[in-house]
């Protein structure tokens, strides 16, 4: 049997993101269900492809049956497949949270939004999948150019916030490209198999150095790692809500995923961590990131982009795993992968169903919600002990690895920077926190101020996204132990 | 490279920053299609080739950097697209394209 599923994960919602306009031009109702057709047949493939890679090993997938280095190869390993089953079951969450929220906030564009969301999913999973450096910018890109529309959209300042976007965005993947192109001419090869037989014998050419340094700069902006954050906070402060629930979790994590990939796939990692100190100056930027951004979150008043400015300091939580280049370090930093994408979906989606509920967003304003949305409330208190890092939920296991990394490499500072984080984390938090739950019930508590606050949970489809998101934290916490053992130990790059 | 690279950071209208988006990324282009270039190469096209004839490489010049450029060419254009769509929005809403006043009517 010729194997699909890494093919279909890509090419359905790619097939179905342009039946969408279609099918909406008919009748604008069918677009919600089409989406979550093609999301959740995504992510079944996604997990099938998971499922024959625990079995029986990595998998090549040549398209169009053209051998590599020639043709385009879909290469799934350990890590890939690991990241594929991430991108497509977030995505297919946001999605069915996605309905309520675009039918408020976007009327009359419902039948593009899902369309641009479907390529947008389908970028995501194209940087993931993919084993070749060219395909990969272009599906960066696709990724990219999807992003932009969709925080467009958003509201009042989005347009200028995106359009901040798109240049910041379009210098990230020029650098990329133009790495693409230094690795050409020395090579003459694409493929990213092919490149890291070829490339060691020619570490010490100034070429190649010259095309790390673009490829390394290129994802950090993409990523927003910590000085070129900066496009950031505006952009997901201003965006729909359910494209930050979709964008933050997402265009970060595979910008993660593609800087591993670039640093211990295509080059060795003796070339990474030993020829040239980029690892150390990692371990600093992200030590930088973790600060500031915690700091800066510390000075919003809107919770979103309170929000924004974590993502920044959790972005830095991954650098940092990668930036320690031990095991321990890497496991942390995939670990987190997983985790942060969890924990941020939980966060913003909780975010979009305050607002679409009460229409507020600044921490000061979230008095008595506890009583109008336990459920939702419930979920944001577990994703916010998560980011601090408490025991049963997820967030502590990969804090934990990566201070362990950090011990193992003798860098006594970052495990000072990791538990000051934590400290400010826990500062952030339960200032909300407190301010939901804690505030004393006006004066004239009597009995009738105390029916007014009726309950007002969020409608069906947002609250069950929700509590999934929760719970996972929750189970991804208890089970990490196995999640380590049968994913990714395998997923580290070789030489670890 | 660099002129484009200045004007998407150094200018304050947006409109002179997309032009130097597209000079940023036609220099790019340019790059490519450069790198295929050989001494004496001529167009890649094998007449004749039914047999198992042995292909002097030399003799060519490298066609895939030209392919790979005709999709950095669309990614470019649906690039350029999407910023001058936003930029429009973006002057319905505040009037003006220069930087300062759109961040001074923000406050």
């Amino acid at each position: 049997m010729i194997l699909q599923s890494p093919a279909l994960v890509i090419v359905i919602p790619l097939i179905f993101a342009f039946l969408n306009p279609l099918f909406g031009w008919w009748r604008k109702g069918l677009c919600y269900p089409i989406t979550l057709v093609a999301l959740s047949l995504s992510f079944l493939a996604s997990l099938h492809t998971l499922h024959i890679v625990i079995t029986t090993g990595t998998i090549h997938y040549y398209l169009g049956g053209w051998k590599p280095p020639w043709g385009i190869e879909y290469v799934v390993d350990y890590l890939n497949a690991f990241v594929l089953v991430i991108v497509s079951f977030v995505s297919l969450m946001v999605a069915i949270y996605s309905k309520r929220s675009v039918e408020q906030e976007l009327p009359e564009k419902i039948v593009f939004f899902y369309c641009i969301f479907l390529l947008q999913v389908t970028g995501f999973l194209g940087i993931v999948i993919t084993g070749d450096l060219f395909n990969l910018y272009v599906f960066l890109e696709i990724a990219s150019l999807a992003g932009y529309a969709l925080i467009a959209v958003g509201e009042d300042g989005a347009p200028f916030a995106s359009f901040n976007y798109v240049i910041f965005g379009t210098i990230g993947a020029c650098f990329y490209l133009l790495g693409v192109g230094y690795l050409y001419i020395v090579t003459g090869s694409l493929n990213i198999a092919d490149l890291s037989q070829i490339l060691p014998n020619l570490y010490h050419s100034k070429v190649v150095l010259v095309a790390f340094a673009f490829f390394l700069v290129g994802v950090s902006i993409k990523m927003a790692l910590f000085p070129l954050h900066v496009w950031l906070p505006d952009a997901y402060t201003y965006a729909p809500s359910t494209v930050s629930a979709l964008l933050a979790p997402l265009m970060t994590k595979v910008g993660a995923y593609v800087m591993i990939r670039v640093m211990f796939t295509v080059f060795a990692p003796y070339f990474s961590i030993e020829l040239i100190p980029v690892t150390t100056i990692l371990g600093w930027m992200a030590a930088a990131a973790i600060l500031f951004g915690a700091i800066l979150a510390l000075a919003q008043i809107d919770l979103k982009r309170m929000l924004a400015y974590i993502l920044v300091s959790e972005v830095g939580y991954i650098t940092l795993g990668v930036g320690l280049a031990n095991r321990n370090g890497l496991t942390g930093a995939i670990l987190h992968i997983l985790n942060d994408a969890f924990m941020m979906l939980a966060l913003f989606l909780v975010v979009g169903a305050i607002m679409y509920r009460s229409g507020k967003r600044e921490i000061s304003q979230l008095r008595y919600l506890h009583r109008k949305m336990p459920f939702t409330m419930a979920v944001f208190v577990i994703a916010a002990l998560s980011v601090i890092g408490i025991p049963p939920t997820c967030g502590f296991f990969s804090k934990w690895y990566l201070i362990l990394g950090a011990i193992d490499a003798n860098k006594w500072i970052f495990v000072a920077v990791l538990l000051v984080s934590s400290l400010l984390n826990v500062i952030l938090f339960f200032r909300c926190i407190e301010n939901a739950y804690l505030e004393p019930v006006a004066e004239n508590s009597s009995v009738g101020s105390e029916l007014a606050i009726t309950r007002e949970e969020s409608p069906l489809t947002m609250l069950v996204p929700t509590l999934i998101a929760g719970a996972g934290i929750l189970s991804f916490g208890v089970l990490s132990g196995k999640i380590i053992s049968t994913i990714i130990q395998f997923a580290l790059p070789a030489g670890f | 490279m660099m002129i484009g690279f200045y004007a998407m950071i150094g200018k304050r209208n947006l409109v002179k920053k997309i032009i130097g988006m597209n000079l940023f990324q036609t220099a790019i282009i340019l790059f490519f299609v450069s790198i295929a270039a050989k001494r004496g190469g001529t167009l890649p096209i094998i007449e004749h080739g039914h047999g198992v004839h042995a292909i002097q490489a030399t003799a060519y010049v490298n066609p895939l950097p030209h392919v790979l450029m005709l999709t950095a060419i669309v990614v470019m254009v649906s690039t350029l697209g999407v910023a001058l769509a936003i930029v429009i929005a973006i002057y319905k809403r505040y009037n003006t394209l220069e930087e300062d006043e759109i961040l001074k009517l923000r406050k």
